[in-house]
């Protein structure tokens, strides 16, 4: 009995820990389904296009980061959709701290800057703490095995936020040329300035 | 018409003379902003990485003013690491100082591989901002969070 209690207390603290940090990479990615700005609904899972896996990426409009990386990430989803890794977008944030950060707004800007990729709105703000997403941009990139997602990648697009063309090395898209040639990304994690995930239960 | 010109001369003297005053804000790349990470003076050393344009920043910034009015005196040495970019991050940067009344030391850091430089300043620092370390001599504390004076207070004072 008292040997049962202490296993189950570990298995709570292990739990505890894996939900509090997010995923690593190798972990397998929970299904999410969330509202894009399409008005429809998008199940990773039931996503035709994400043949090979995915590039998830937490992002928003009122970063400056994030802002400064949109026409990197249409130029990644035009190159690897067809690739079977298209780009699917996830805005993290509460509108009621980012105003600019409101659904109604994420249609707007998928509209100005035509975005060819999902823009989803994790509105319960529970997605992003299942991944572990901390700032916006952050990305997630997984791959399809078998008939699950794993992730393979985390971190930053590239090395220079401020700077397309003074950009040397091209973090994602390396992991994911790395991916289509049966390779593991290297490096595999790496990390990025940006902006907090606006949510009212965090100190954030 | 020579007079006319002298007269400009004057003038353009008199403006920048006013602008020689208002001195540009330092700006580093990460191996040269180092320094400020590991002073080894007996001072406590609060070292905040912020932007103007960040909310949870902005709303902590009387904070930070209040921990320099009270306890500088006191062996509290604060550095305000600005993180902006994009154009005129000098006069914006200027411009919050005098509005927010910051009397405490403001550089920016300008070094976009962010990647190579996180780890350095803390391995458990994710990257988003607010961030603050505190730290002296013999600890260090990394506080990836927005703070109320109260929190600030105390968690300097366990570094005195």
């Amino acid at each position: 009995m008292k040997k049962q209690n202490i296993l189950f207390a570990l298995i709570m603290a292990v739990s505890f820990t894996v939900n509090a940090q997010g995923y690593q990479v190798g972990d397998k990615a929970s299904d999410f389904n969330l509202k894009n700005v399409t008005g429809e609904n998008l199940n990773l899972y039931n996503y035709a296009d994400a043949e090979k896996g995915a590039i998830v990426i937490f992002t928003c409009n009122h970063c400056p980061y994030a802002i400064a990386y949109e026409d990197r990430i249409i130029e990644l989803d035009k190159t690897f959709r067809e690739k079977g890794y298209p780009v699917i977008a996830i805005n993290p944030n509460d509108p009621e701290i980012a105003p600019e950060d409101s659904f109604e707004k994420m249609i707007e800007r998928a509209k100005e800057k035509s975005f060819p990729f999902p823009y989803l709105f994790d509105e319960k703000q529970e997605v992003y703490k299942i991944y572990g997403a901390t700032r916006t941009p952050h990305v997630y990139l997984l791959k399809k095995e078998g008939q699950d997602f794993k992730v393979a990648y985390i971190g930053t697009i590239d090395d220079n936020y401020k700077d397309a063309g003074q950009v040397s090395k091209k973090y994602l898209a390396d992991a994911v040329n790395a991916l289509l040639d049966n390779k593991k990304p290297d490096p595999d994690f790496t990390k990025a300035i940006g902006c907090s995930i606006k949510d009212k239960s965090t100190k954030k | 018409m020579k007079f006319k010109y002298l007269k400009l001369v004057i003038l353009l003297l008199l403006v920048n003379s006013t602008f020689v005053f208002s001195q540009d804000i330092k700006v580093y790349n990460f191996n040269g902003f180092e320094k400020y990470l590991q002073k080894t003076g007996d001072k406590v050393y609060v070292v905040n990485f912020w932007a103007t344009w960040c909310k949870p920043c902005v709303k902590e910034i009387p904070a930070f003013n209040k921990l320099y009015d009270e306890y500088t005196k006191q062996g509290v040495e604060l550095i305000l690491v600005n993180l902006d970019f994009g154009k005129d991050v000098q006069s914006r940067v200027k411009q919050f100082i005098k509005i927010h009344q910051i009397k405490a030391e403001v550089i920016i850091l300008d070094d976009p591989d962010t990647n190579a430089w996180i780890n350095k300043v803390d391995i458990n620092w994710s990257g988003g901002i607010p961030a603050t370390v505190i730290y002296n001599k013999s600890k260090r504390k990394l506080y990836e969070q927005s703070f109320e004076y109260e929190f600030l207070e105390k968690e300097v004072k366990s570094f005195l």
